[in-house]
């Protein structure tokens, strides 16, 4: 990847997404999954 | 100071799976932590399934949004992965990530010669975007397992779920031991493989297979975190890619998508041309360019 970009616009970029993902809700998404065990993971089902 | 920095990432490794799978009742109890930490990502391959998780892992969240569905761009999981890649680049796999502190430590036991790549490594390393696109994204946005999309990487290959997840679950819980099955026995072999293979391989699943490591390898070129390369004091000496585990030359060094800048290169160029960022002191080898390109020029 060119070296022009500068990992400050990255991390203001990954602001403004997590900024969108809190308003649009994901992050209860996120928790709800990571909080039950997820069978598909650990082999089962 | 090989050694020095050697123990300290070690010791970061260690702190970190430590601290980020620190839910100790979960492992005695067979449960798994369900507190506000949850609604966050951790920056390394580590299942949220594991009993001591204490956050979500970034692939897995990320397979859960396209699963859904009514699939939305999943802006969550790609702001952590942005300030995470931004920030370290693959710096995560190199110094935070539990499996990766696994592999290596498998890697230090001292039996068969060992061996820096697979054979057919040229090809074999894009294996990590085919796992990303075809199953992180396309599996879990497409694939049907019964009634619902599956998360199809966490499903049918990541062996930190097994190790860290399944493992310590099933032998805490017998009723979930009783349903393991066809699908437990393929991620066991799965994991064994690579346990196995990470002995005599540097890091297989980081080279080959993980989707993680993939996208961090993006940000590499620009992340905070950098090796740089001085190429002007450069003598060409190749200390640098024999000391890189994944055999690096110095234009690749910390730009490459295969470099986790583990920081091995940096203590044993002779001209300390190879320097961490934030600036760090210039280490007094004793040596300059020209006696070395002397003393090169002798050896030849």
């Amino acid at each position: 990847m060119s070296r022009k970009w500068k990992w400050w616009w990255g991390v203001l970029l990954g602001i403004v997404f997590l900024g969108l993902g809190g308003l649009l809700g994901q992050f209860g998404d996120i928790f709800l999954k990571a909080t039950r065990i997820c069978l598909e993971c650990i082999g089962i089902g | 100071m090989r050694r020095l920095i050697e123990r300290t990432r070690l010791l970061v490794q260690i702190i970190y799976t430590i601290v980020s799978n620190g839910y100790l009742y979960g492992f005695l109890r067979g449960k798994i932590y369900k507190g506000a930490l949850k609604y966050t990502c951790v920056p390394g391959l580590n299942c949220y399934s594991c009993p001591g998780a204490v956050g979500a892992c970034p692939m897995g969240a990320l397979q859960m949004a396209l699963n859904k569905r009514d699939i939305q761009v999943p802006f969550g999981v790609l702001g952590f992965l942005f300030v995470f890649g931004s920030l370290f680049g693959r710096f995560v796999c190199g110094w935070l990530c539990p499996f990766g502190l696994f592999q290596d430590l498998l890697h230090k036991i001292p039996i068969f010669k060992k061996k820096k790549h697979l054979p057919g490594h040229s090809i074999l390393k894009y294996g990590k975007y085919v796992v990303l696109f075809g199953l992180v994204v396309a599996g879990s946005a497409l694939l049907f397992g019964g009634f619902a999309k599956v998360p199809t990487f966490c499903k049918f290959l990541c062996p930190s779920g097994t190790l860290m997840g399944a493992l310590p679950l099933m032998a805490a819980d017998g009723q979930l031991r009783a349903q393991a099955g066809g699908l437990f026995c393929w991620k066991l072999a799965v994991l064994l493989a690579l346990t196995f293979l990470s002995v005599k391989i540097y890091r297989p699943f980081c080279q080959y297979l993980c989707p993680l490591g993939a996208v961090y390898g993006w940000f590499n070129g620009f992340s905070l975190v950098q090796i740089r390369w001085e190429k002007e004091d450069c003598i060409h000496c190749n200390a640098c890619q024999n000391a890189c585990p994944v055999h690096l030359s110095p234009e690749e060094i910390s730009v490459s998508l295969e470099c986790i800048k583990c920081g091995k290169c940096v203590p044993v160029c002779p001209v300390a041309c190879l320097k961490c960022s934030p600036q760090m002191p210039k280490r007094k080898t004793g040596a300059n360019r020209q006696e070395c390109s002397e003393q090169l020029a002798g050896k030849k």
